[in-house]
């Protein structure tokens, strides 16, 4: 879709060029390099983060950069416990950076859409995507990363025969075998594809109206952006939270043994 | 908006930040958590158990101011009968000295009543023999009369 994009002007082109990535290569082989760097980047802000708590960290007086990661460490520890009753030392992790680094793709969102591509232009960068989550493939990396450790821990708890028995005889039993199959096949996959979508949808859309919103005139656009933006506060972090929780649940699912 | 390659980066990149958060992060920070909920408990139940102690501690310091009052009250009042029984006891011991010094004096006047009288008779005889001397020296021999004379004198005391 970008090579039809270079020839577009006006509201259009506008769009479709805040919309198109940076990338290398061809076919499969294409690299988002916005997405794979800001992503990387913003992965390494909150390990620098929480890196920088964790050797400070002491049991007396907390200082307030640990008082707010440990609030942090405290909540998602409470959505962990809420919902998952196995003993797991990657889930509490697991939950803790899908939870920021979600958080931190979408904060993105809220810089004004125009300036990190404007300094980008600067430096001879043509296309620039800065929101990871509106890359389908950042979000679908983490839902089919989080996907394949639903498989693992199902198989691992279950063992592969008790995985296989829930796939084939469940929910209606062994006389409806392959419908069961199937039925159990498309929940498994419904997963990370919801998982991935809802993400990308959500803020895709948000970027979307960012645009939309950058095309009207000067004066016009505060009135709308700010309540969007105080609006996206909301959204981002509620994405990030949902991404979160959605994980936890579902590997507490493949924990459980029925 | 086509999945490729990019969606390989991110998952490397998820796994590195997932392991890395695993390995330094979590383990830490949630330990330091643990502590402080540890630290904090004890506190409260050293604090609670500060003012248990302090309860018990004025329980036992009305007990003992009690004692001490009653032992103090105890001794006021030994003390008064004390003091009495001293009172009592000079009184007597006065009385009996009064009698003994009364005694003695009695004595003494009696022996020197004795010795007055005894030197009375003394002179009173002299004086009788002087006199019968005196009256029988001319008619009486002494020696023949010495025995009547002292048997007189005899009677005389």
């Amino acid at each position: 879709m970008a090579t039809e994009a270079h020839a577009a002007e006006g509201a259009t082109g506008y769009i479709i060029h805040h919309l198109t990535p940076l990338s290398v290569g061809e076919g499969f082989w294409t690299l988002h390099l916005d997405t794979l760097f800001f992503s990387a980047a913003l992965g390494g802000l909150f390990i620098w983060f929480f890196k920088r708590a964790a050797d400070k960290a002491t049991a007396g007086v907390p200082g307030l950069v640990q008082n707010f990661v440990e609030m942090l460490i405290e909540f998602v520890d409470t959505q962990v416990k809420d919902s998952f009753h196995g003993k797991s030392e990657l889930i509490c992790p697991l939950a803790l950076t899908i939870f920021c680094w979600v958080f931190l793709w979408n904060f993105m969102d809220l810089f004004p859409v125009d300036i990190l591509p404007a300094i980008g232009s600067m430096m001879g960068i043509t296309y620039l995507r800065v929101v990871p989550s509106t890359d389908l493939n950042a979000t679908f990396a983490m839902s089919i990363s989080v996907f394949c450790l639903i498989i693992f821990y199902s198989i691992k708890v279950k063992g592969p025969w008790g995985f296989a028995k829930e796939l084939m005889f469940q929910p209606f039993g062994p006389w409806l075998l392959p419908f069961n199959l199937l039925l159990k096949v498309v929940e498994e996959i419904a997963k990370p594809i919801s998982l991935a979508l809802r993400l990308f949808g959500n803020l895709y859309a948000g970027e979307l109206i960012f645009i939309l919103i950058a095309l009207l005139p000067w004066f016009i656009q505060p009135v709308l952006s700010f309540p969007w933006a105080i609006f996206h506060i909301l959204i981002i972090t509620l994405q990030a939270f949902i991404f979160m929780v959605l994980t936890i649940v579902y590997l507490s699912m493949a924990h459980e043994d029925h | 908006m086509s999945i490729n390659a990019t969606l390989i980066g991110q998952m490397i990149t998820f796994a590195l930040l997932v392991w890395f958060t695993m390995k330094y992060i979590w383990p830490p920070l949630f330990q330091s958590l643990e502590e402080r909920k540890k630290k904090i408990a004890e506190g409260l139940a050293a604090a609670e158990r500060g003012q248990h102690e302090m309860e018990l501690a004025e329980k036992k310091a009305l007990g003992v101011l009690r004692n001490a009052k009653e032992q103090s009250a105890d001794i006021v009042t030994m003390a008064q009968k004390r003091a009495n029984e001293i009172v009592e006891e000079s009184k007597t011991v006065a009385k009996q000295e009064g009698d003994r010094l009364l005694n003695a004096a009695k004595a003494q006047i009696d022996q020197e009543l004795q010795q007055a009288k005894e030197g009375l008779r003394k002179e009173v005889s002299s004086l009788a023999i002087k006199a019968a001397e005196q009256i029988l020296s001319a008619e009486i021999d002494e020696g023949k009369h010495q025995e009547i004379v002292s048997k007189i004198s005899n009677q005389l005391g």
